[in-house]
């Protein structure tokens, strides 16, 4: 892959989309605050950051992760990998435990993936700053990671077994709702946040790959309705073990011997 | 306009340089265990490699630079403004633009609805089954779009009115699960979905220190409680509005 071409096309590609943004925020600021940006050529030079941070990041993510990243997605899901060299039926369907390397895997691609998302820094950093350093930024990333990897690996035994969608997806918005009764209030909002926050620039390319991966070599499934499905379950478990962190917190600093 | 002074921004980098390939190292030893262990492959390409782990870590320490001087401050300030102006009319105004307009130009979105008309016009062949996914694209693209404005203009309204978020997204929840069994079945996936990949890694710092700046800038608001939630709505309402696209057009 030659490089430069590579950015000059990821550059494109990012200020595309931060366009509207920018047209939104000068329309606003011109016409209707009609105040003028303290400082605007520091606001200016660190949009100029970002853009580039953005675009650069994506040239080294597709020249090094992405390409070894996908391949092994697809790789894992194939039968003869899954069969481990057993004799099988190649339009056999396996049991669902025998694809236990595809779920570590997606547990492991899954929590390695939310621990670089550059959007989840930004909330962690945000949430820290607020609560003056009460909310760990480490703390919180590790928390929506450990969420993310139980998603990806949930998600891929649904697309293994080929049980519904919606049943994981309720299933997990019950126990939100029963959670969100005993969580700590301050970190509710927080934790409804995370979900949306795990699903970025770094994590959709390879959960996409291995939902794609897995659901063109398992038998009886078909890649463009199985396909999807993962990434929201991939944004709902963070919520989970973001409260459930919480939950863990106060828990252990709160007195004992009381009640 | 003064010299730019070089040391400060030097030691600026500094530290998310060091942070960042730490951020990048559990990918880096993921991919390497099973490329080793489990596939047992050698690397190939390991120059490339390193060049490209190279960029990452580069690319994610000016982000993050550039998040602390520019996009923080920049939606904490139009917050601020706002708070002062005091116009809540102009407020929504804004929330829906920004939220349309980020979401509607969105890449992860195109190539979700690309997908999604790809499935819908399944049945249909040649030049129908052409103009089919375009139209199918777009109409999927502007209802996630406006789902998101929305989301946005509830979300602002919420911290001007000190709303608890809970009841919102239990509301969202429950439509959904009264929805799913109305809408037919490959819309659902599609519309799960959605939700997830409406918000992008700039749009997503900016309304964070929007809603943080909001709350702290009106009396009565804890910026904890109620800075943060925009996102959760943003993901939330885009689910609602394309399973009702999914049952009015079935």
């Amino acid at each position: 892959m030659n490089l430069f071409p590579a950015l000059t096309a990821s550059l494109d590609a990012t200020l595309r989309d931060v366009l509207p943004i920018t047209v939104v925020i000068i329309v606003f600021q011109v016409f209707v605050l009609r105040r003028s940006i303290a400082d605007w050529p520091r606001v200016v030079l660190g949009f100029g950051c970002v853009l580039a941070g953005l675009a650069v990041f994506l040239v080294g993510l597709e020249a090094a992760l992405f390409p070894l990243g996908e391949a092994m997605a697809q790789q894992l899901a194939k039968p003869e990998f899954v069969a481990a060299g057993e004799d099988f039926a190649s339009d056999a369907r396996l049991p669902w435990h025998r694809y236990r390397w595809t779920y570590l895997f997606a547990f492991a691609i899954g929590v390695s993936t939310t621990i670089a998302e550059p959007a989840l820094i930004a909330v962690a950093l945000k949430a820290s700053e607020v609560s003056g350093g009460a909310i760990r930024a480490w703390g919180l990333r590790l928390a929506v990671a450990l969420g993310a990897g139980i998603g990806v690996m949930l998600g891929s035994f649904r697309i293994v077994t080929g049980y519904p969608l919606p049943y994981f997806i309720i299933v997990g918005y019950l126990i939100v709702i029963v959670q969100t009764y005993f969580a700590p209030k301050q970190i509710i909002p927080l934790a409804y946040d995370s979900g949306g926050v795990t699903t970025s620039t770094v994590t959709v390319p390879l959960v996409a790959a291995l939902g794609l991966g897995l659901a063109g070599n398992v038998p009886g499934r078909d890649p463009l309705v199985d396909g999807f499905g993962l990434i929201a379950i991939t944004a709902l478990f963070p919520v989970v073990t973001v409260m459930a962190y919480a939950q863990l917190a106060a828990w252990r600093n709160a007195p004992r011997g009381r009640e | 306009m003064n010299p730019v002074d070089w040391k400060p921004l030097f030691l600026l980098f500094a530290g998310p340089l060091w942070r960042s390939a730490r951020d990048l190292l559990p990918i880096v030893v993921v991919i390497g265990v099973f490329q080793t262990l489990v596939f047992q492959h050698p690397l190939e390409n390991a120059g490339q490699l390193l060049a490209g782990l190279g960029l990452v870590i580069v690319g994610l320490s000016l982000f993050v630079v550039g998040l602390e001087i520019g996009l923080f401050p920049l939606g904490q300030q139009m917050a601020n403004d706002f708070a002062r102006k005091g116009s809540i009319p102009w407020l929504v105004a804004f929330a829906f633009a920004l939220g349309f307009g980020t979401t509607f130009a969105e890449p992860a979105l195109i190539a979700v609805a690309g997908k999604a008309a790809a499935l819908a016009a399944l049945g249909q062949a040649g030049e129908a089954n052409e103009a089919m996914r375009q139209s199918y694209a777009l109409i999927l693209r502007m209802t996630v779009a406006l789902a998101v404005g929305v989301a946005l203009v509830v979300g602002v309204l919420r911290i001007v009115m000190g709303w608890p978020l809970h009841y919102l997204i239990m509301g969202g929840y429950s439509l959904v699960m009264v929805l799913t069994p109305l809408a037919p079945n490959e819309i659902v996936g599609v519309a799960y979905d959605s939700g997830g990949v409406t918000t992008s890694t700039i749009t997503v710092p900016l309304t964070a220190a929007l809603g943080v700046g909001l709350a702290s800038s009106i009396k009565g608001r804890n910026p904890l409680l109620d800075g943060f939630g925009l996102i959760a709505l943003a993901s939330l309402t885009p689910i609602v509005f394309v399973l009702l696209l999914g049952i009015l057009r079935g």
